[in-house]
């Protein structure tokens, strides 16, 4: 399917406005600090378990892929080293915002999807109350704030996966192991990773309500937007994460 | 019955001010012409009832009066003021002076009846007690206070659209809007919706646009009238001695008004489409 320019760029006008409403929003009162705990609530503890079976999940399987080519060149005290810098550079930062787009974007789409065309959104603006400041600005802030935390946790439970598999299927030390995924990260590793997933985080939330805010066409378009917002945030992950990922080098 | 509050004195229930105003106003979906040049006017005390198919700009109409959407041409006027270029914070402070209805009623399916209708007061920062107080006045209006903890799932089709027209009455509106408030409920629970609108329209001096493409709803809210006789509101019709004319219709026939005036015009008109209407 070709991309309609003129679509597009009605859609990136929509987008900018949603960015603009939402930063004034969040610093006009009223402030909902209830709605902002209960979307970090839904965000980052309904997405734990997640984060950390994923997060396990793929530093096991990247200890295993690179441990028999490490052996190959007499490196394989290097595993550690290895899993650490690729999951926080860049596999628990892009790992976490796939998992969170999924889940957490795909429930902000729908659940505003479906108050949209169940005219509750219309009848909040009636009432008098301003739905994106109730709605999307909490959103917003709550992914934006909880998308470290649940990358740091996925980043350590890769570490751990890795080490499970380097300790018991390769018979690595675990003190080898932990020794030199410490010692190769640097501090711009670190704050590459943590800056990475603010951006990501910010991306999630706004598409996924954008997608949701402009739902037409009953539950079939909350349908529709659901899925809009999902692959539109994921594959925008992965193009902030090259141009992110470009610039950190350029500065390293 | 309970009341919503004191009835206002029969010398304020003169149709007076231009509450509501569009002038000239056009509205674009897209590149479909939804209304074409509308010109309307509400009075305090009056009711309008626009009439017209579907797809006819019935609920548009409505929603530029609310500030929902806003005119591709022309003006909205609330109380004098023109809403048409405000933003959404100065459409915020505009739009508690009006209570609307939606078709589908529009409750917050995850709040109970009483945080409904408790969600503007919560909003105002009103005091807790004050709050359950007015709730329970306005849900006696509508005898639904049985419903208080319900869930809006709960509740059947009529009963939602009553804790609609409470949560819109919540702020005491001086103008309602109603769309489409009686589609798809039976006739006996049509009929309650409908006394109630007239209770607040002869009671209350409240101004109102009734949208709909029901007329038995339409005729009744134009011919019955509600008057208090000992402390009890009685429903009559007019007759030979006695006419309403606060209530008026409005007939949109493919984005623009063909008609306007009382319903016994209405009756009479040679309008091709009018008669087809009726018929």
């Amino acid at each position: 399917m070709l991309l309609d320019p003129k679509k597009a760029v009605i859609e990136v006008q929509g987008i900018s406005l949603l960015v603009g409403q939402s930063i004034r929003g969040a610093f006009r009162r009223p402030f909902y600090f209830r709605d902002i705990l209960l979307q970090m609530d839904q965000v980052g503890v309904g997405s734990l378990a997640i984060i950390m079976l994923s997060g396990f999940f793929a530093g096991a399987v990247l200890t295993l892929q690179t441990s028999s080519t490490l052996a190959a060149f007499g490196a394989v005290g290097l595993t550690g080293s290895l899993v650490s810098v690729s999951l926080v550079r860049e596999l628990g930062p892009v790992l976490a915002a796939l998992m969170v787009a999924g889940r957490v974007g795909s429930g902000m789409a729908s659940e505003l999807g479906s108050l949209k065309v169940t005219e509750q959104i219309n009848a909040m603006r009636a009432l008098g109350t301003d739905p994106v400041k109730k709605l999307v600005v909490p959103r917003i802030l709550a992914t934006l704030t909880l998308q470290p935390v649940l990358t740091i946790i996925a980043d350590a439970f890769g570490i751990i996966g890795g080490l499970s598999v380097g300790v018991f299927i390769l018979h690595i030390s675990a003190k080898l192991y932990l020794n030199s995924a410490w010692d190769a990260l640097t501090n711009q590793d670190l704050l590459g990773g943590l800056l990475k997933p603010v951006v990501f985080g910010a991306t999630i939330a706004i598409v996924s309500c954008y997608c949701g805010m402009r739902t037409y066409g009953g539950t079939r378009g909350v349908g529709r937007s659901t899925t809009q917002a999902v692959v539109a945030s994921s594959i925008l992950v992965l193009i902030f994460d090259f141009f992110l990922t470009r610039l950190f080098l350029a500065y390293s | 019955m309970k009341t919503l509050g004191e009835p206002v004195a029969s010398g304020d229930l003169a149709v007076t001010d231009t509450v509501l105003e569009l002038r000239n106003v056009s509205k674009y979906y897209g590149d479909v012409q939804v209304l074409d040049g509308v010109s309307f006017r509400l009075r305090q005390g009056e009711t309008k009832i626009i009439l017209g198919g579907s797809g006819s700009g019935k609920s548009t109409m409505l929603k530029l009066m609310m500030g929902l959407e806003r005119p591709d041409e022309g003006q909205v006027l609330v109380k004098g003021q023109d809403i048409s270029s405000m933003n959404e914070r100065q459409l915020g402070l505009v739009r508690p002076q009006i209570g609307m209805v939606f078709q589908e009623a529009g409750l917050f399916d995850s709040l109970s009846v009483f945080d409904n209708l408790a969600y503007r007061l919560y909003e105002l920062k009103m005091e807790e007690a004050a709050i359950e107080e007015r709730v329970q006045t306005v849900l006696g209006f509508v005898g639904l206070t049985a419903a208080i903890d319900k869930e809006p799932s709960e509740l059947s089709g009529g009963m939602r659209r009553r804790v609609a027209l409470a949560r819109a009455l919540i702020s005491q509106p001086r103008i309602m809007l109603y769309d489409e408030p009686t589609a798809g409920l039976d006739p006996v629970t049509s009929r309650k919706i409908n006394e109630l609108i007239i209770r607040l329209r002869d009671t209350q001096n409240v101004s109102g646009v009734f949208v709909t493409h029901r007329l038995r709803d339409a005729f009744t809210l134009a011919t019955v009238y509600a008057h208090e006789s000992n402390g009890s509101i009685r429903f009559r019709r007019e007759d030979g001695t006695f006419c309403l004319a606060h209530t008026r219709f409005v007939m949109l026939q493919n984005g623009k008004t063909i008609f306007e005036g009382p319903d016994e015009l209405l009756r009479q008109s040679e309008d091709p489409y009018i008669r087809k209407f009726l018929a």
